[in-house]
């Protein structure tokens, strides 16, 4: 019966969702009404749906599973999530609004006249966008496996289905209300179970105690696939099934050191039992995980540090994120709704912390298996128990989903815009039914190529990936962005530098990761952290560059530094924005009504 | 009786002085003069000292507080509220602080704004 309400929660949710986009469509109107909502929404309908947007399952399950295994040096990931808003707030909001841009390629364009930098800028953001969908994918199928037993393929294919159904009916408008809906859906599916964890934790009078992580109480534990585990001190444990290549039935005495546990294999923890932790992750001693530097990895100073950078740098370079500033009517609105942003994120990411401090106390079988993003999902049902415990269950479910949801459906949109605009591109005169069918094609390229590569099951966790996909836009659009708003002798040549040097080493080093599996020693923490160097490099090759191309410098760029800067209340002849680029500035086009909106999503056949 | 013609003196500039038409800075701005680029340059040169201030206290507040993580052990065996200092700190504590940063941003941002709107005005 479990299952019956965690399905339950997730067919209202993706119900609800495409519902609450349905409300937009009526007053959905022009092509512009369609990708951009018409400029027209409040600052706190914006932040909430930029709130909504970027929570994703990296935010939802990913930290708290992060913070189980590895402990105090986790909590900089939800820190540097709201730290990248200040900076995008201190550094960029503003002028990005005023440059009217819609995309970065947009951006690239208005501020350095360069075609090959806008195509540069396209590739990065699919780039960049495939990256971080392919961990929402990955998401999605745990939950939906861990809460329902589902095959690993469908968890993924649900949100495709969903998140494509609602782009195809009602573009960004019903994504603007959806997404600020799913913000509060997702904060309450935490608050919640988070109230009633923390009672029932007050009653217990419980710790998260001394020692290696024990389990509280008998827990089996089933081992899908073989793997090492570490046994920390000597212990007797029951076991059924392989054990270090011995087929075996029943409690054995285990030594200190690796063991080898078939696929198949049961091992049933009793309370009190030390849980043996897999191999990949650390065994660490709760001293240590409470302690700052504690998790065991090499270099944990760097690697705070280097994320840090990645995160707060990154983030102004997501390109879900982007679209979103371009909603507000003005620059003075895009920093205010940036403030609201700061404070959404702030009590929201108070919650997992606490999920993944009890998850280490009540949940410590995860380590076992290594599937520790399960945390959230699991932790209510173990401290609550009964029909409570299960509802719980339940509505954290519905709020994972969500999280996969309103951030697929955002990276979705947002590459999709992308692809249409400078890959899928048809005549530059073609008609709007013509551009919107454009759209809808590049919608189903931009989902369907990342759940393809989430199916091969990766054991990285979520927030890491993310985090790869903050190092490679740290690394190619923080520079892009910020000497262009601010240095007006950034040329289109030390841009393209700049990018393919900061995109190309970024991407090298998430691939190694990813495919080769984190390395020890420094040339490890370089890699699993490369922003701390290829940031500034990236800076470095962008200014040298320009500078030694400086004859190149555009003709316009005060032109463009006013459009930037000045305020709105004045009444400065903006120049109008570039009309030969389908994207800069779909408002100036004034596109006639759309004559028959109601029958435009069926012409896709979506 | 003779007595002297009254003679009505006035400052001879006040009204010929009226009479040359101001140019409005929009215009100077507009046309991309130099006295344009120069009430240009000074908006985006107080922005940019907003921005690399906000940046700054934001890397000190951090690196801060991963320094005191890192480097003062005293410090993180403290427990107040029977949770660990360095966990308040980082978990709980630092975000009114990123709170406030952002308020300031925005508190000054604005202003900046202002004050070049009522200088661009005034002329």
């Amino acid at each position: 019966m479990t299952h019956g309400y965690a399905i339950g929660a997730l067919v209202v949710v993706a119900v609800t969702t495409v519902a609450v986009g349905a409300l937009g469509l009526r007053r959905v109107r022009t092509t512009s009404d369609f990708y951009v909502a018409s400029r027209a929404v409040s600052p706190q309908w914006n932040a909430a749906a930029i709130g909504g947007e970027y929570l994703s399952a990296a935010s939802f399950l990913g930290i708290a599973g992060l913070i189980l295994a590895y402990g105090y040096d986790v909590l900089w990931y939800p820190v540097g999530y709201t730290a990248g808003y200040l900076v995008l707030l201190a550094v960029v909001a503003a002028p990005l609004r005023r440059s009217g841009a819609y995309t970065l390629p947009d951006f690239a364009e208005i501020r350095l006249r360069s075609v090959v930098v806008r195509r540069l800028a396209s590739l990065l953001v699919v780039l960049i966008g495939w990256l971080y969908l392919v961990p929402q994918l990955q998401g999605a199928a745990l939950t939906l496996r861990t809460q329902t037993g589902a095959p690993h393929w469908l968890g993924g294919l649900v949100v495709v289905g969903v998140v494509l159904a609602a782009v195809a009916i009602g573009g960004m408008r019903s994504i603007t209300f959806a997404q600020a809906f799913q913000y509060w859906l997702k904060f309450t599916a935490l608050l919640v179970p988070a109230i009633a964890v923390l009672s029932v934790w007050h009653q217990r009078h419980d710790t998260i105690g001394d020692g290696y992580p024990t389990a509280l109480r008998a827990t089996s534990v089933n081992i899908a696939s073989s793997t090492t585990v570490r046994v920390e001190q000597a212990e007797t444990l029951v076991v059924r099934g392989v054990l270090d290549g011995r087929s075996v039935d029943g409690p054995v005495a285990l030594p200190p050191g690796r063991h080898h546990l078939g696929a198949g294999t049961r091992v049933e923890l009793r309370a009190g039992d030390v849980v043996p932790v897999i191999a990949s992750l650390p065994a660490q001693h709760n001293d240590d995980w409470l302690r700052p530097l504690g998790s065991g990895k090499d270099h944990p100073l760097y690697a705070s540090l280097s994320l840090m950078v990645a995160i707060c740098l990154g983030t102004m370079g997501l390109p879900h994120v982007l679209v979103r500033f371009y909603t507000n009517p003005d620059g003075r609105d895009a920093r205010r709704t940036t403030l609201i942003v700061i404070v959404l994120l702030s009590s929201f990411y108070l919650l997992p912390t606490l999920f993944g401090a009890f998850g280490r106390r009540y949940v410590p079988d995860l380590l076992l298996t290594g599937n520790t993003d399960a945390t959230v999902l699991l932790l209510p049902e173990r401290m609550l128990g009964g029909l409570p415990g299960t509802l719980l269950g339940a509505l954290v479910t519905a709020g994972a989903f969500a999280a996969f949801l309103s951030t697929a459906s955002g990276l979705t949109v947002s590459v999709a815009g992308v692809l249409s605009q400078d890959v899928v591109r048809g005549r530059p005169d073609r008609r709007r039914a013509t551009r919107i069918r454009a759209f809808r094609l590049s919608a189903i390229l931009a989902i369907g190529v990342p759940y393809l590569l989430s199916l091969p099951s990766e054991r990285i966790g979520l927030a890491a990936v993310v985090g790869l996909a903050f190092a490679v836009a740290a690394s190619s659009f923080c520079p892009l962005l910020v000497l262009g708003i601010w240095w007006r002798r950034l040329t289109g040549a030390g841009a393209v530098a700049g990018l393919i040097c900061g995109g190309v080493l970024a991407t090298i080093a998430v691939l190694v990761t990813i495919i080769g599996g984190p390395a020890r020693g420094w040339t490890g923490a370089l890699l699993e952290q490369p922003a701390a160097w290829t940031v500034p490099l990236a800076f470095v090759v962008m200014v040298v560059v320009s500078l030694l191309t400086r004859s190149r410098v555009p003709s316009d760029v005060g032109r463009v530094m006013v459009r930037l800067h000045a305020p709105e209340s004045l009444d400065l002849a903006r120049i109008p924005p570039d009309r030969s680029s389908a994207g800069t500035d779909r408002s100036s086009q004034s596109p006639p009504p759309l004559t028959d909106v109601s029958t435009a999503p069926t012409d896709s056949g979506l | 009786m003779t007595h002297p013609r009254r003679v009505r003196i006035t400052h001879p500039r006040t009204d010929a002085a009226r009479r040359v038409p101001v140019r409005p800075v929009v215009h100077e701005i507009d046309e991309q003069t130099q006295v344009g680029e120069v009430y240009m340059a000074s908006l985006v040169r107080s922005q940019r000292r907003l921005a690399l201030l906000v940046c700054s206290l934001t890397a000190v507040v951090l690196g801060g507080t991963a320094f005191l993580g890192a480097l003062a052990p005293s410090f993180a065996r403290m427990r107040p509220f029977g949770i660990a200092a360095p966990w308040l700190l980082l978990g709980v504590v630092i975000y009114p602080a990123m709170i406030g940063l952002a308020a300031y941003a925005v508190r000054h941002a604005e202003r900046n704004e202002r004050d070049f709107t009522q200088l661009v005005r005034r002329q």
